[in-house]
């Protein structure tokens, strides 16, 4: 560890993590239990709404632990990085605190009404609740998105002779393209990670041979939900992504790819280990111009390597950049494989006596997380050496009077609290999970 | 303009102290007031469809300050950076023992999390109160707007906890704890409104005795603020209700109307802190480097965008919490998400 900085980064990184393996199940969740409870509202709709309610609760537990951990990183921007806020508080402040307001609000509003309301609401008032959870949920990330796009690609500021950041056009800073692929590719992300685990469950129950309706309903919902979103996680967003990144931040996507040397028909490496010393991929397997296509579509082109920049703009951690890009890339590939057997096997009615399908959907819901994991780390690890990028450096963001006494501190201490917080979590979801869906009556009664 | 985010930031900050000001003092109040499990269903349903709406106030008067005012909050969270982190340790610990404690027919999960719940309580208003008397004191800022305190007093003179710091802590949390005694009197049914109606005046005294001591430490450690306050209007009117409010909270009435005495008590002290301090949002030991509403304000379309929104925004909040309250005539509500059992 190199002084405060990296504390500062560590602790930021750590939390953040923690903090997201929350909000991106219960953005997926609110967009299945909106659809869950539509699908309820048709004659017969009864078991979706029972399956609505299971998943009301398992959102629930989720959403508690989202809104605590997420407190720590509205914090963070002034305790840790309060030159960063000092100088771009001015723009970032405008999403941040539309986030703090309406975001939070309504979805804490509205999944009181989801939690109570289904006895005195009526069916089409609470299907109402669920959309503006759904609404609410996915709003927040658009606030969140929009920080991160200006931290990744800027737009919509002046810079005064100081260095401070001025919002110039907020519409600029909203409607910011990066924003838009970010925010279609991770929403997807997020429903990947929803879909995997509403499977996962319903695999489950299947094993255990209980609860058959409900088993078979959520291996349907889960596998075909999963099968659209592991798609279009890849194409058309994932492409676009890509794209993004190797017109705006080239440097980055050299050391995704583990790429030293500049030319045309660059090969995409499914697998090699960079060697930064030496400026070479070890023991690579690759496929030749491929990454001149999915870059800048055609098979031609000249893709730049790190050896075109200079060191001091090269990733801080081009290692851990190219692992979470190829982590990332890799299980999204195998995600679409996995849920396209499944949700055949689903649609033919076999999926059910397909033991070991089962089993392999029981055991690859922690996957999506991962990659989620792995792909935010893509696009921070990739934003490095800066803050904001190509205008303000990493190093010069961090708060000046405190130390890294004061920060390794303070990350000791939420290891220790988000160890007990995440076992607790664990006990009650999977209680839950064991549990079983309730009917009405029993959750009520 | 900067002047009227100065006041909307004032408001808010405002706001949840009084809103969220009483859940804290049902949270510290939990386990003597309330015994036995039933008791204790009550008193947490007493502020359960509440206290989630109460806190994004605190959320938005954050993002506010950020939005208007990021040299303040850049300096303010860096200085204080142990007492603001634990804090939102607290905050955590707080949240996750409220929606959590219920999940289980346990004696013992419920025990464990009522311990934590009550700890959490006392432990934010403390440091709540103890950064607003880092802000009457001043705090010793450096020319490039950052400041550096010790977390203790021992051996330098100023510490982000010294004597009169800890008075403003101790101050806080007997008003606050007051507070939730109104409230749990007012909202809460048999047994747990009976002892707090009981705990309500005892706290309100201490609470006023204590916050005359505040006043005196003010006038020791912060002898210009205090004067500056005498020849505004603005400090007296807030002066004022904060009297009549405490007058009322004491009183004989409704248990209705002593809430609302204590909630204007609240308010007006902390209209009375902030006015006296206009214009300044940070103070500095050395006054040329104060932080005010003019040097620490943010540049360009942000605040006046924000304008847009934030009216709206509040009124919705505002709203919303009205409408909790009407259909939340009952006097206990069940608790969130859980079978009242």
């Amino acid at each position: 560890m190199n002084g405060a900085l990296d504390w500062h980064r560590l602790q930021f990184a750590f939390t953040i993590v923690f903090h997201y393996l929350f909000p991106q199940l219960t953005m997926g969740l609110a967009a299945i239990i909106m659809g869950l409870k539509a699908l309820a509202l048709r004659p017969n709709g009864e078991p979706y709404a029972r399956a609505a309610r299971f998943w009301v609760r398992i959102f629930g537990l989720n959403f508690a632990i989202g809104v605590v951990t997420g407190l720590p990183m509205e914090f963070q921007f002034g305790t840790n990085w309060a030159r960063f806020s000092q100088v771009t508080g001015g723009v970032i402040g405008q999403t941040l605190a539309l986030e703090g307001l309406f975001a939070f609000f309504l979805e804490s509003s509205f999944l009181a009404m989801l939690v109570w309301g289904e006895d005195k609401l009526g069916p089409k008032k609470h299907f109402a609740a669920s959309v503006a959870l759904f609404v609410g949920s996915w709003l927040s990330g658009v606030f969140i998105v929009t920080t991160n796009a200006f931290m990744q690609h800027p737009v919509g500021y002046v810079r005064g002779a100081d260095g401070v950041f001025a919002l110039e056009s907020v519409q600029a800073l909203l409607f910011n393209p990066w924003a838009l692929g970010q925010y279609a590719h991770n929403q997807l992300a997020s429903l990947v990670t929803a879909s995997f685990v509403v499977a996962a469950v319903g695999a489950f129950w299947a094993l255990r041979d209980e609860h058959a309706e409900q088993a078979g309903l959520n291996l349907r919902v889960g596998t075909t939900v999963g099968l659209l979103a592991a798609g279009l996680v890849a194409f058309p967003t994932g492409d676009h992504q890509a794209k993004l990144v190797a017109e705006h931040q080239p440097s980055s996507l050299a050391a995704m790819e583990g790429r030293f040397e500049s030319g045309p028909r660059a090969t995409i490496h499914l697998i090699g280990q960079p060697n930064v010393a030496e400026h070479r991929l070890d023991n690579p397997i690759g496929v030749p111009a491929v990454l001149s296509f999915l870059a800048f579509g055609t098979f031609g082109a000249e893709v730049q390597g790190l050896d075109d920049f200079p060191v001091d703009q090269w990733p801080t951690n081009v290692e851990l950049l190219y692992y979470s890009f190829h982590v990332m890339v890799g299980l999204g590939t195998l995600f679409i494989g996995l849920m396209g057997v499944a949700a055949l096997f689903s649609w033919k009615g076999w999926l059910t006596r397909r033991r070991s399908l089962l089993w392999a959907l029981l055991l690859a819901f922690p996957f999506p997380y991962i990659a989620n994991t792995a792909g935010w780390m893509t696009a921070e690890l990739g934003r490095q050496p800066w803050l904001v990028y190509g205008l303000l450096r990493t190093s010069e963001g961090a708060s000046p009077t405190v130390h890294a006494g004061s920060v390794t501190f303070t990350l000791i201490g939420f290891c220790g609290l988000y160890f007990v917080l995440g076992l607790t979590f664990v006990f009650l979801v999977a209680r839950e999970v064991v549990h079983g869906p309730t009917t009405h009556e029993v959750a009520h009664a | 303009m900067p002047e009227l985010w100065f006041w909307m930031v004032a408001l808010l900050l405002t706001g949840w102290a009084v809103l969220d000001g009483f859940d804290f003092g049902v949270g510290m109040l939990h386990r003597f007031v309330a015994r036995t499990d039933d008791e204790r269903q009550r008193s947490i349903g007493a502020i359960g469809p509440v206290w989630d709406a109460n806190e994004v106030w605190l959320l938005a008067a954050g993002g506010s300050m950020f939005l208007a005012f990021p040299r303040l909050l850049a300096a303010g969270f860096s200085g204080l950076y142990l007492p603001v982190l634990f804090v939102v340790w607290g905050l955590i610990v707080r949240g996750t023992a409220l929606e959590l404690r219920s999940h289980l027919n346990d004696r013992l999960w419920r025990s464990f999390f009522d311990t934590l719940f009550v700890l959490a309580s006392f432990e934010v208003p403390l440091l709540m109160g103890a950064a607003l008397g880092n802000l009457v004191r001043g705090v010793p800022l450096r020319p490039d707007g950052f400041f550096d305190l010790p977390l203790f007093a021992s051996d330098e003179p100023m510490g982000v906890v010294d004597p009169f710091t800890l008075w403003c802590g101790v101050t806080t949390v007997l008003v606050l704890a007051a507070h939730g005694a109104s409230w749990l009197a007012w909202r809460a049914s048999g047994p747990v409104s009976e002892r707090a109606s009981t705990w309500r005046r005892p706290l309100w005294g201490a609470a006023l005795v204590a916050w005359v001591g505040a006043l005196v430490g003010t006038r020791l450690v912060a002898k210009d603020v205090v004067e500056q306050a005498m020849s505004r209007p603005m400090t007296w009117a807030a002066v004022v209700l904060a009297l009549v409010g405490a007058g009322l909270a004491l009183a004989n009435g409704s248990q209705r109307r002593q809430f609302l005495g204590g909630c204007g008590f609240i308010a007006g002290v902390l209209v009375a802190v902030v006015s006296s301090l206009f214009p300044v949002v940070l103070r500095a030991t050395d006054p040329a480097l104060s932080l005010t509403i003019t040097n620490a304000a943010s540049q360009g379309q942000s605040r006046s965008t924000g304008l847009i929104w934030w009216a709206p925004g509040i009124l919705l909040a505002a709203t919303w919490l009205w409408w909790i309250l009407r259909n939340f005539r009952a006097k206990e509500a069940p608790v969130y998400g859980v079978p009242k059992s």
